[in-house]
């Protein structure tokens, strides 16, 4: 239960943290907020040579919007800065939201945006927000930055398309349009601990009340979270009645490709996708939900 | 040979310069090399909550952040949360609600409850009880801990 011998090096910049990283030839860890890795090292589960910590690299922190109100979010950025940020609050209130699932407070005082989408946990809230907000990740390595979209980035369990002399800078989420909706559904066997399933709809409905876009991401099922369209589609065009809302829920659920863990069977997570998707569908769309 | 890392720090207000290897916990540094014990480990994986310590005016987890990060910062434990002499309000409220029974989580909670009621001097039950989300007691004895912080709140602190 203590960490493995490693080398700590402080890297004042992204330069350096690049220099480092090239050095040692893939046997470093990036320690972000250490939230995640912290626990690794403390179990021996992982053995690094050396940590190039990014916790004094000031660019990395912080959230910017830009002309067209798109938000650049530096890696480093913590969960408890989307938490409490009035700026969050009225750009992406989904991610204010759903911040509050996320651990405890004291994680999310030290836990870091990028550290949690580069640690890729299917049970995780980031990396299915990221997918439902379409976000752009910035890769950036000595030869430059690449850019990559969520759906992109998030490839199988802990596993990201990130390369190993790479590291995550920003994460750019783009302008909501004007009265954008949002549901946030999930399940814990108690508050703060990682999801069985989770469910994020995000759809635009027009004047008229019909649903011009819709898409719904489930997590916590299999490697990665999902974006299930064809569920999304039962909505699209339509003035959702209650009855689009379920067979969009049912929909989800038999798209959904759900593993079995210590946590919960492959079945009950099924039936989970459905009832979430169903309440996520009916609070976007601020129903009072008659779903399960 | 991995090079110590040289850090200098405020602990509860006072100096501390150190020597440190760079896989030293600040719980373990706090607990053997400064014997301030208060700190309590659990799990050592940040899941129960009892190592909570103050980083600058926020908690954190003790067991999650090496010594080596903290050059320049202010650490404050559960020791540095009591007046002089005596207890804080808070500490008196976990006394008279009997807010503990082994005491292994005593100090996560205090640190926990402190943090709550200097961000929100006033919060609801359901906020205090969503505050100490992240800090399991064993002996399941939170309605006394979450009374205890409903008389304090509202309290001067110290």
């Amino acid at each position: 239960m203590k960490p493995p011998v490693f080398d700590y090096h402080r890297a004042a910049s992204i330069d350096e943290a690049l220099a480092l990283i090239a050095q040692h030839g893939g046997d470093a860890k990036l320690l972000a907020g250490g939230q995640s890795l912290m626990p690794a090292l403390n179990f021996r589960l992982t053995a690094p040579a050396a940590l190039i910590d990014l916790n004094a690299i000031e660019c990395l922190t912080g959230v910017k919007e830009t002309g067209n109100g798109d938000l650049i979010a530096g890696a480093m950025t913590r969960h408890r800065y989307f938490e409490t940020s009035p700026l969050i609050e009225r750009h992406l209130p989904l991610l204010r939201h759903a911040m509050g699932s996320v651990a405890h407070v004291a994680i999310r005082n030290r836990g870091t945006l990028g550290g949690s989408l580069c640690h890729a946990d299917p049970s995780a809230e980031w990396p299915a927000l990221c997918l439902a907000c379409d976000a752009q990740m910035g890769l950036q390595g000595r030869g430059g930055t690449r850019w990559l979209k969520a759906d992109a980035f998030f490839v199988d369990l802990f596993t990201t398309a990130l390369a190993p002399d790479e590291l995550l800078a920003q994460v750019v989420f783009p302008a909501w349009p004007q009265g954008r909706r949002w549901g946030f559904q999930e399940v814990a066997r108690r508050r703060g601990d990682f999801a069985i399933v989770g469910v994020v709809c995000v759809m635009d409905v027009d004047e008229g009340g019909v649903c011009t876009w819709a898409c719904i991401v489930v997590f916590g099922i299999g490697g990665r979270p999902v974006s299930l369209h064809e569920a999304a589609a039962e909505l699209t065009g339509r003035k959702p009645q209650p009855s689009h809302v379920l067979s969009a829920a049912r929909c989800a659920q038999s798209a959904a490709d759900c593993r079995t863990d210590h946590h919960a069977s492959a079945d009950y997570r099924r039936e989970l996708v459905q009832a979430l998707t169903a309440r996520a569908i009916d609070q976007a769309l601020g129903r009072e939900s008659v779903h399960g | 040979m991995v090079k110590q890392i040289a850090i200098s720090l405020f602990i509860n207000g006072a100096p501390v310069s150190a020597l440190v290897e760079p896989r030293l916990t600040l719980a373990d540094f706090l607990r053997h090399e400064l014997n301030l014990t208060g700190t309590h480990l659990g799990c050592e994986h940040g899941v129960c909550g009892a190592c909570t310590v103050l980083l600058d005016e926020q908690s954190v987890r003790a067991c999650l952040l090496l010594a080596a990060q903290l050059d320049d910062r202010r650490i404050t434990t559960v020791e540095g949360l009591s007046p002089a002499k005596g207890l804080s309000p808070l500490q008196q409220c976990f006394r008279k609600h009997h807010a503990l029974q082994c005491g292994f989580c005593t100090p996560g909670m205090l640190v926990s409850a402190h943090a709550l009621l200097q961000e929100n001097p006033h919060p609801s039950r359901a906020q205090i009880e969503d505050a100490l989300s992240g800090n399991l007691c064993r002996c399941t004895g939170y309605i006394p801990i979450v009374d205890a912080i409903e008389e304090a709140a509202g309290m001067d602190p110290v």
